[in-house]
């Protein structure tokens, strides 16, 4: 099998294991082509791809980017600051007119969940979702379930706890999916004000002890307080939030084992993760970031196949 | 009279044995004898085998020219997929393989291995991915089975363990003891 099941890369959800498998198995070889002298290969040379992002968004949108020009397809760039947007098109008027100029993939973020899932049923075009809102970041998941197969050699089986803020997270969700369709067992930590309320439907463990999420787990994905989507207090303040949910050095040198700390970034440093646990040697959070190309260059890969 | 003697034989046999094992042993000794002619004690030179079918004849190659001039010789494998030029063309992307080559070409003589030229589709692709490794010297292509007159693009092979007449119907197979149980090396004819 040399194909995904589906056509566009909404969510985790829509993929089953061999789909990820085959994602991670591209991913691989395009980790090897960009550690090469020279890093772009001539694949995508007729793809042209949008990049509309409506929402804020520095890694993500690099790593698309350069995703894209390693496979040499033509990029465009749209965010929605200084654009139409604000004169007051819509979602769809705003992707057909950039679809008009003839453009074979979308890689979309918006804060609205489903957005992408929209776009999908009403254009004919590839959509990748780059995140919507607090719903799923498909690739986001899959580079940190790559990177836990990197250095793990594998994923079945091991214990990952997801740290934070799990209520604004679509970090989470897609990582939840993608971590049990690979055979891991989950658990998610944070104050019980940023768990979502039925969280424990999905088959994951659900703890308030950061302590005994850690002394648990194999690895720990520690996620950011997203203060952006915030419209209420859900802590009394950063520096509590930081004493009760931070990692710090301390912490890790009185657990009985090692374990490995990911973030998918942006880093509040001192806030849930401080600064020399971000930069110790158990963190692979740059390796993320550059398996992060990897992975999009897989799956724009993948999903340009399909186009007629 | 050579268009004819190909479809008697398509029509007398389903399959017919172009190298056995012996065979391919004197070849392949033949092939290393006339690399060495060219490239002396290989200081100068690496041998990449095209993924997937050139790897096991390239192995074979360098295993061979060691034994005869006692030196280790640089063998590398190149992946050509994603410089292929049938990409989006056909119904399912091609799954890629492992490209391995653990030094630089620029400046060197680099000998492309690979079992069969067909269509020098891939040879083209090959030389395309040759790029991003810098710039060879010069650039030489060994085959084991050459398929005449079926070229696509303007391509010949430097060194040839055997040239075979076929019709575009026929399909060259080879085994080797390493993935099958014997060295063999077969001409079949497929049903249109």
């Amino acid at each position: 099998m040399s194909h995904l099941k589906t056509k566009h890369l909404l969510g985790i959800k829509n993929l089953n294991k061999e789909d990820i498998l085959l994602i991670f198995q591209t991913a691989d070889n395009f980790k090897e082509v960009i550690n090469r002298p020279i890093k772009k290969v001539p694949s995508l040379r007729d793809v042209t791809i949008a990049n509309i992002f409506f929402e804020n968004s520095t890694r993500t949108k690099l790593s698309f980017e350069l995703a894209e020009k390693r496979l040499s397809a033509d990029v465009i760039n749209f965010s929605a600051s200084g654009s139409s947007v604000k004169k007051g098109e819509t979602l769809l008027d705003t992707v057909n007119n950039i679809l008009a100029m003839k453009v074979d993939i979308v890689v979309i973020r918006h804060s609205s969940p489903g957005a992408p899932h929209f776009l999908a049923n009403h254009i004919d075009a590839i959509i990748v979702n780059a995140g919507d809102g607090t719903h799923e970041h498909p690739t986001q998941a899959l580079l940190d379930t790559y990177s836990i197969r990197e250095k793990c050699g594998e994923v079945n089986g091991k214990k990952v706890v997801i740290l934070g803020d799990i209520l604004h997270s679509r970090v989470a969700l897609s990582n939840i999916f993608a971590l049990q369709t690979l055979g891991a067992e989950v658990m998610v930590c944070g104050p019980a004000t940023l768990l979502p309320k039925h969280v424990g439907e999905l088959g994951v463990l659900v703890e308030n002890d950061v302590r005994a999420a850690l002394e648990w787990c194999d690895i720990a994905n520690v996620l950011r307080i997203q203060l952006e989507r915030q419209e209420m207090r859900y802590f009394p303040s950063l520096r509590e939030y930081s004493k009760f949910f931070g990692i710090n050095r301390e912490l890790l040198d009185s657990l009985k084992k090692e374990i490995i700390i990911m973030h998918p970034g942006p880093i509040n440093r001192g806030v849930e993760i401080t600064s020399d646990v971000a930069d110790s040697d158990h963190s692979i959070i740059l390796q993320q970031v550059e398996n992060g190309v990897a992975i999009r260059m897989a799956v724009l890969y993948l999903l340009a196949g399909r186009v007629d | 009279m050579g268009v004819f003697f190909i479809y008697f034989c398509a029509i007398a046999m389903q399959k017919r044995l172009l190298f056995d094992s012996e065979l391919l042993q004197i070849t392949i000794s033949r092939l290393c004898q006339q690399l060495i002619e060219n490239h002396g004690d290989f200081k100068e030179t690496v041998i990449l085998g095209l993924q997937p079918r050139g790897t096991l004849l390239a192995q074979r190659l360098v295993a061979r020219l060691e034994e005869i001039i006692g030196t280790n010789i640089s063998i590398g494998f190149l992946d050509t997929t994603f410089y292929r030029d049938d990409f989006r063309r056909r119904d399912e992307p091609i799954q890629a393989n492992k490209t391995d080559i653990p030094f630089l070409i620029e400046d060197r003589n680099v000998v492309l291995v690979d079992d069969v030229l067909f269509t020098g589709r891939s040879v083209r692709a090959a030389l395309d991915a040759l790029n991003a490794f810098g710039r060879p010297a010069k650039v030489e292509l060994l085959i084991l089975v050459d398929r005449l007159y079926t070229r696509h693009v303007p391509v010949e092979a430097t060194y040839v363990g055997r040239q075979v007449n076929t019709i575009d119907s026929q399909k060259v197979l080879v085994e080797w003891s390493e993935t099958n149980k014997k060295d063999n090396v077969w001409l079949i004819n497929r049903e249109e």
